[in-house]
């Protein structure tokens, strides 16, 4: 279990002077995962927001040998930079024990980079995939994912005179990689540092393929004031409309039960994007969403209970 | 030593004794022998790479990207639909200055659907920034693959060896090896500058450029493919000192005193050869100019040798669909114009989707040319070889 103030004792690897919005997740999510490494570790960053916001040349704010190529092959990349690792540890090129991480937006995880996670998990590299989900294309101006859930008001999928935003269920990606059988799938959320924390040991103690879906509040497409982020990071916990979870080879565990299980409007509420489902005439996207969020918990409780 | 091989043999032979770290592909045909014959190398022990089965052709390119990045001396092979799904990816691995290596075997790209041999795959990956050499027969293709890791490691750029598929990539032929200690001595260690597992020098690679820097990362790139051809010319008199074989930018076969000549890539080249020594037999003046390097494009060299002919034929085996003409022909005409050389020059477009193209449509290229240059015959400048209208 990490506390802060240690924490804050610790050299930072990913440092300050990025370009990310004032209240953005991800930059607080780059900060903590690196924060959990006690080896040396290398990163490949997919495009998108992190990617652009913290290494606009010749600036960057990794200390750490960091890599982006491209949009939708990260898991690619970092499986490419692990075996690079194997084969130089063998010729005795290297000897450092060294960490691999690759981070990702749900754009380039869910979407254009799927087939480049999977391929990486089942070949099972030594890596660890984190996904920060802002569950939306935020770094292109908030476009529909996969990952934006039913109701959400996104520019690819506004919010209209016929249309009350997005209209599919976000996919389970979380159960999609742990449906690979790698030894160590996780989901968090922003505002759970510890749990972040130990999630990153976690994996990158487990030996193989890892990925940790967090949840990432995004200021700009959520549309709420920058310093709600945590706040709304941890409601969507206690509504259950995020779970926060480990499968450890392949036992489901159930990380945090909220006290009392919020309704789900009580996190809607206070996102921009959700505004127009508290108009009339929407009372039944919400009954929806509420529904969705019920039936997808007591799934959760049942596969952790097992 | 003298062995019997295809041309995706002698392709995997050259990877067998490059043994490189890191071997990331994705099969394809005519391509997939090449990856399934260094799988088994694998799998016997033979070479110390480790091989990363991609789930495909992006993912292979991105993989040896990161893996070129990391500080490993990387290669992969593809074909076709698989090159064009890397297209995005060979200019990453371009921009980024990453000396990785392709055995391309030249096939057709859909639509419509077809495996067999010609150019438009590669042509398609022209401008990308890599280094494109073509091969005229399996030895070409071994030797040059051995070539290229020494071209793209001193260049710091990504280097394309192509065969044709099918009509080289499965064509059995006796190639003269090189022994296993030769090669590797001649292809030496690959020492990066810096690289990622370097990590007590930590560097940020891949970052946004914007207006302020992109433009000169861009001129960089182009002034490194300028200084290649130096590097390019260096490697092949290196290679001809410690194996006798020959290579430059192209190939002039009987064109020093040619009235008229036929410019080709790759395996067409063998059959002009053939129909080049038929015609001077009956005392008739014809020459082969085959380009090796396509990428760098000798412009200079190649106006200089095509000046004293009469007349040209360019044979293109791909089409641009530009209403004009193929790749190769606007390159020479290009090169031709620029250097004030009033050669007139033709286009055949011809072998799309493998075709054959036999002896005597050579022989008709050549007859064609002998009537231009004597001023009788008012020729199409775009000609279509082959096919039927």
């Amino acid at each position: 279990m990490a506390n802060l103030k240690e924490l804050s004792k610790k050299e930072e690897k990913f440092t300050g002077g990025h370009r990310l919005c004032s209240g953005c997740g991800a930059g607080i999510i780059a900060r903590q995962v690196l924060l959990a490494c006690d080896k040396p570790v290398v990163i490949a960053n997919a495009t998108g927001c992190l990617e652009v916001a913290s290494t606009i040349f010749p600036y960057t704010s990794w200390n750490v040998p960091w890599f982006h190529s491209a949009f939708e092959n990260a898991a690619a990349t970092v499986s490419g930079i692990e075996t690079a690792y194997r084969a130089l540890k063998k010729k005795g090129r290297v000897t450092e024990d060294i960490n691999f991480i690759a981070f990702g937006g749900d754009g380039g995880t869910y979407d254009i980079g799927l087939q480049s996670l999977s391929g990486a998990m089942e070949r099972g590299h030594n890596i660890l995939y984190v996904c920060y989900n802002n569950e939306a294309y935020m770094n292109t101006g908030i476009q529909r994912s996969s990952a934006t859930p039913k109701g959400a008001s996104t520019t690819t999928a506004p919010y209209g005179k016929q249309s009350t935003g997005k209209v599919q269920s976000r996919k389970d990606l979380t159960a999609i990689i742990a449906a690979h059988n790698v030894p160590y799938v996780a989901q968090t959320a922003l505002g759970f540092h510890n749990d972040l924390i130990s999630k990153v040991q976690s994996a990158l103690a487990c030996g193989g393929a890892s990925f940790i879906n967090v949840l990432q509040p995004c200021r700009l497409g959520w549309a709420y004031p920058p310093e709600e982020t945590v706040r709304i990071g941890k409601l969507a916990v206690d509504t259950c409309v995020w779970p926060i979870y480990e499968v450890k080879n392949g036992e489901y565990k159930l990380n945090y039960k909220p006290k009392e299980k919020k309704p789900v409007t009580e996190w809607l509420k206070l996102q921009g994007r959700f505004k127009h489902l508290f108009r009339p005439g929407s009372e039944s996207v919400l009954q929806q969403i509420q529904e969705d969020v019920d039936k997808n918990w007591d799934k959760l409780l049942a596969m952790c209970k097992s | 030593m003298k062995v019997a091989k295809t041309g995706n043999e002698a392709m995997a032979e050259a990877m067998r004794q490059i043994n490189p770290d890191v071997v990331a592909a994705y099969p394809i045909t005519p391509a997939t022998e090449i990856v399934m014959i260094f799988s088994q190398f694998v799998a016997d022990g033979l070479v110390d790479t480790e091989y990363l089965a991609a789930e495909s052709e992006h993912s292979a390119m991105s993989a040896c990207i990161g893996s070129s990045e990391a500080g490993a001396r990387v290669m992969t092979s593809t074909s076709s639909q698989g090159l064009a799904l890397m297209y995005e990816m060979l200019y990453v691995a371009s921009g980024l200055r990453l000396p990785i290596i392709v055995a391309e075997v030249n096939r057709a790209l859909s639509s419509p659907i077809n495996i067999h041999g010609d150019h438009s795959d590669t042509m398609g990956a022209r401008d990308s920034g890599w280094i494109q050499i073509f091969s005229e027969n399996s030895q070409e293709a071994y030797d040059n693959l051995i070539q290229a890791v020494c071209i793209a490691e001193k260049a710091r750029l990504p280097v394309m060896v192509s065969t044709d598929g099918f009509i080289i990539s499965h064509c059995m032929e006796v190639i003269d090896m090189i022994s296993d200690g030769e090669v590797k001595k001649f292809v030496g260690e690959y020492k990066p500058e810096r690289y990622l597992l370097d990590i007590k020098r930590p560097y940020s690679c891949g970052a946004l450029d914007l207006q302020d820097y992109y433009f000169e990362h861009k001129r960089q790139e182009a002034e490194a493919m300028i200084n290649s051809k130096n590097i390019i010319l260096g490697v092949a008199a290196e290679f001809e000192k410690s194996f006798g074989r020959k290579y430059g930018f192209f190939e002039e076969y009987r064109l020093s005193d040619a009235d008229v000549a036929i410019v080709c890539l790759g395996s067409t080249a063998g059959t002009t050869k053939f129909v080049v020594d038929k015609m001077r037999q009956h005392g008739i003046k014809v020459g082969l100019l085959k380009p090796r390097i396509y990428r760098p494009f000798p412009y200079a060299e190649i106006a200089k040798v095509l000046s004293k002919v009469k007349s040209i034929a360019v044979l293109d085996r791909s089409d641009t669909f530009s209403s004009y003409a193929g790749p190769l022909f606007t390159e020479i005409t290009s090169c031709l114009y620029t250097a004030g050389v009033n050669v007139k020059a033709v286009n055949y477009i011809y072998g799309l989707g493998g075709r054959d193209i036999g002896i005597e449509n050579i022989e008709y290229v050549f007859k064609e040319l002998l009537k231009i240059s004597e001023g009788k015959y008012a020729a199409n400048i775009v000609n279509y070889l082959g096919v039927r209208e």
